[in-house]
């Protein structure tokens, strides 16, 4: 914003700065003791509302400790989920510097394809009698047509604006959300896809240490963990996966040291593009349905997570995820139903916003963000 | 001065009037208050449907949407004019889409009347600016007591002169659902589940209302909101006040993600789910697995020989005229009162209208007149009569059980039927 005025009309920034000298440290305290204001009120509504649910448990009133644990489960799935979706966005950004908002789409795209394959495995069969090869061929779908769409993205839509500001692919990014939206709208109908319900040996509970835990959910985190640890060994110890940090520092001085920027740039795409596949199928276990919009709230909600965690950062992506997850599911029930307030779930995603809102109050870059240089700010 | 140049103004627009009326075929036609649509010899009379025909809740309007053009077929011409339907609207069942869509019928001032919408929400939106243009709707499946009144004589806050519907009022539903869960079934405690959308909110207030006045207990009054994938909260906070019973009148999304994920929830395990007429539909009950022991409370879907008085028609002559025509049966229960409110508002035209040489003139404030004195009208869904409020349906209300997912079983299994006393 300042380069910007210094650049066009030095009168005017001359101006402003001697009135900002001026002002600055009355305003500045304002501003500070306004935030303090918020966050010792955050903490404040949130220690009430804690006892306040704490005190109705003890009273017998609420949910029980099974179905607390139900929920807390269920809340790290989905937070999981949104993990790895987040993953995609947080790549993305650290490489290029805008947020892709098709990353939603990508990740619905691979649901729908997926889902061919289930109803073909379930109509032959296959879906009950093997039920993890069957998984493994709709995650291979989904993580095929998620790859395919967001390189075709990529190639299509970012390569030719490479170079121009960053506020025109990501305005682009807003068009090609539409477009896939639409075409999987005309593609598949705009009513409901369900998947086949997940075959029999996942809907019972499996023993974790004692505790019983819902098979598919048990799945899908295990899922999760495996897809980031092997995001993690790519990222750190492969060829493209250092080439890929290279870019990520710097573009220019890494091509100068006979990095293939393009093919890196592609590779950070495909390899998003295939981890939202991953986070399709585990939408798939947990929720069956599928539309053309579905990728819509979770693409926000991932980037919310990709934000939470702090942008750019890998393991923030999934903690960011992890903690939305929690932050939603146990949220309404555990802080805002303490507080009296009534009808609390419908207050799910309120609360899930509030969370980013008041983790930048916290800390403006995230759980695990570090610090940006002015250039690398967008 | 001034006064004499008026009068010699005012003498000779009358002449004019004198020779245009003499050279207009010598009828004396008065536009009312409202104003008059005027259709030109070989011009066809304009309505139009309105109803939720993308999206999930698509599978309600689009055989609404239907049996609107089949009853104009059916209708026939109206002294010589044909009536046109124009391309099907939209209410998105959302109040956006309905105004959006109020805004397009507004703008064309042929118009004389829309039947729709499907969704209570959009016609809260879509109302005013119909209602101001002198237009009339008529809705085959709004529910929403706000839209028509309490049934006691008071205006409901979103009535609007020239709003009439076939469907039936929520309240009777509420209270039939609230009856049937304490009286039938025994269930003391129940849970409510709306998704904040004004039929939902409506029909589980009403539900409140009704329940609590028989000594039942709403142990939580909660919301999923439109969109929501991950039922696990909402059935949890629901699990939490440990209810015997959950009546939750909403739509299909979001029914549907409830009906899988219950099962993961403990505590759920014995309790009653019951639905409303938002989710009496294939796309649910046969799509849907889980929606095996459902309730569902609607109007009486036995039609049997009810012959609609305008055309002939009885349900099973449109069924087949629909079968013919879409090579399906429709996928939602409300066909039948769109094709009743159509076949309504085609004779209250055909009563209202002035033959004019080769022209037709048709007046506003007449039409709505002859709408709210339609009394003793015999249609599919039963006899019609309209009260005060634009409330025509006819008042019964059935609980249906689904128990093996076949949609056209679950219609016929009638557990339970209800007609409010007096």
């Amino acid at each position: 914003m300042d380069r910007v005025f210094r650049v066009c009309c030095p009168a005017v920034v001359a101006e402003t700065s001697t009135q900002n000298a001026r002002t600055r440290r009355f305003r500045f305290n304002w501003v500070d003791s306004f935030l303090w204001f918020i966050r010792i009120s955050a903490i404040i509504a949130i220690v009430v509302g804690l006892t306040g649910t704490i005190q109705n448990f003890l009273d017998g009133q609420g949910p029980t400790v099974e179905q607390w644990r139900d929920l807390f489960v269920s809340s790290i799935s989905t937070g999981a989920m949104y993990g790895l979706v987040a993953l995609g966005y947080s790549m993305v950004y650290g490489v290029l510097g805008f947020i892709n908002f098709a990353h939603g789409e990508v990740f619905m795209s691979g649901i729908m394809v997926g889902w061919i394959a289930a109803m073909l495995l379930f109509e032959n069969g296959l879906w009950d009698a093997n039920p993890f090869i069957s998984l493994a061929i709709v995650l291979l779908v989904a993580m095929f047509t998620s790859t395919l769409i967001a390189v075709l993205t990529e190639k299509i839509a970012y390569r030719p604006l490479r170079g121009s500001p960053r506020l025109i692919p990501l305005i682009t990014s807003i068009g090609v959300s539409f477009f896939l939206q639409y075409a999987f709208a005309g593609l598949f109908g705009v009513g409901l896809q369900t998947y086949p319900a997940p075959p029999g040996i996942l809907s019972e509970d499996i023993n974790v240490f004692g505790v019983p835990i819902e098979g598919t959910k048990l799945l899908v985190i295990a899922v999760a963990i495996l897809a980031m640890v092997a995001l993690w060994y790519f990222v750190t110890k492969t060829k493209t996966g250092r080439a890929m940090r290279a870019v990520a520092e710097d573009k220019e001085i890494a091509g100068l040291m006979g990095i293939n920027v393009d093919r890196t740039i592609v590779t950070t795409f495909a390899v998003g593009g295939a981890m939202a596949g991953v986070g399709g199928l585990l939408w798939a276990l947990l929720f069956r349905n599928v539309q053309f919009i579905t990728g819509f709230l979770p693409g926000i909600k991932a980037f919310t997570a990709a934000v939470l965690g702090g942008i750019g950062n890998l393991p923030g992506a999934m903690l960011g995820g992890v903690f939305l997850g929690l932050f939603e599911g146990m949220g309404p029930l555990l802080v805002l139903d303490g507080l009296g307030i009534p009808a609390v779930s419908q207050l799910k995603d309120a609360v899930a916003f509030s969370a980013l809102i008041l983790v930048l109050i916290f800390r403006p870059t995230g759980l695990l963000g570090e610090r940006l240089g002015s250039e690398d700010r967008a | 001065m001034k006064k004499k140049m008026s009068m010699r103004l005012t003498a000779a627009l009358g002449a004019l009037a004198l020779v245009a009326a003499a050279c207009g075929g010598g009828v004396d036609f008065e536009a009312g208050d409202l104003g008059a649509v005027t259709v030109e010899d070989g011009e066809s009379i304009q309505i139009r449907s309105l109803q939720v025909i993308t999206g999930p809740d698509a599978t309600l309007g689009i055989p609404e949407e239907r049996a609107v053009r089949l009853a104009v077929a059916d209708f026939g011409q109206i002294f010589g004019h044909d009536v046109e339907v124009g391309t099907g609207l939209d209410d998105l069942c959302s109040a956006d889409g309905g105004q959006a869509a109020a805004q397009t019928i507004v703008a064309d001032d042929q118009v004389v009347g829309v039947i729709g919408t499907s969704c209570s929400g959009a016609a809260t939106a879509a109302m005013p600016l119909i209602s101001q243009d002198g237009m009339v709707m008529i809705s085959g499946s709004n529910t929403s007591p706000a839209l028509t009144s309490d049934l006691q004589g008071t205006a409901g806050s979103d009535y609007h002169e020239g709003y009439y519907r076939t469907a039936h009022n929520d309240l009777i539903q509420g209270a039939a659902a609230a009856n049937f869960m304490f009286r039938e079934l025994g269930l003391a405690n129940v849970a409510l589940i709306h998704d904040g959308d004004p039929y939902t909110q409506g029909l589980t207030s009403a539900f409140q209302a009704a329940f609590e006045a028989l000594g039942g207990t709403i142990t939580v009054h909660t919301s999923i909101p439109k969109g929501t994938t991950d039922a696990a909260p909402v059935l949890t906070e629901v699990a939490g006040t440990n209810p015997e019973g959950v009546f939750m009148p909403i739509f299909i999304a979001e029914a549907t993600a409830i009906a899988q994920q219950k099962g993961n929830v403990a505590g759920l395990e014995e309790v009653t789910f019951m639905g409303a007429d938002g989710i009496l539909s294939p796309a649910f009950i046969e799509e849907v697995p889980e929606s095996a022991g459902f309730y569902f409370s609607g109007p009486d879907l036995r039609f049997g020989e009810n012959t609609n008085e305008a055309t002939d028609v009885n349900a099973a002559g449109f069924l087949a005229a629909y079968d013919a025509e879409y090579n399906e049966a429709p996928t939602a229960p409300f066909w039948a009162h769109a094709y009743d409110a159509t076949t309504m508002l085609l004779m209250a035209i055909k009563a209202v209208a002035v033959e004019d040489g080769d022209r037709l003139h048709i007046d506003r404030r007449a039409l709505r007149d002859e709408l709210d004195k339609i009394s003793g009208f015999s249609g599919i869904i039963g006899t019609i009569n309209c009260d005060d409020f634009g409330d025509c349906g006819a008042a019964k209300i059935t609980v249906i059980h689904n128990v093996d997912n076949v949609y056209s079983n679950a219609t016929e299994n009638v557990v339970f039927s209800y007609v409010p006393e007096g």
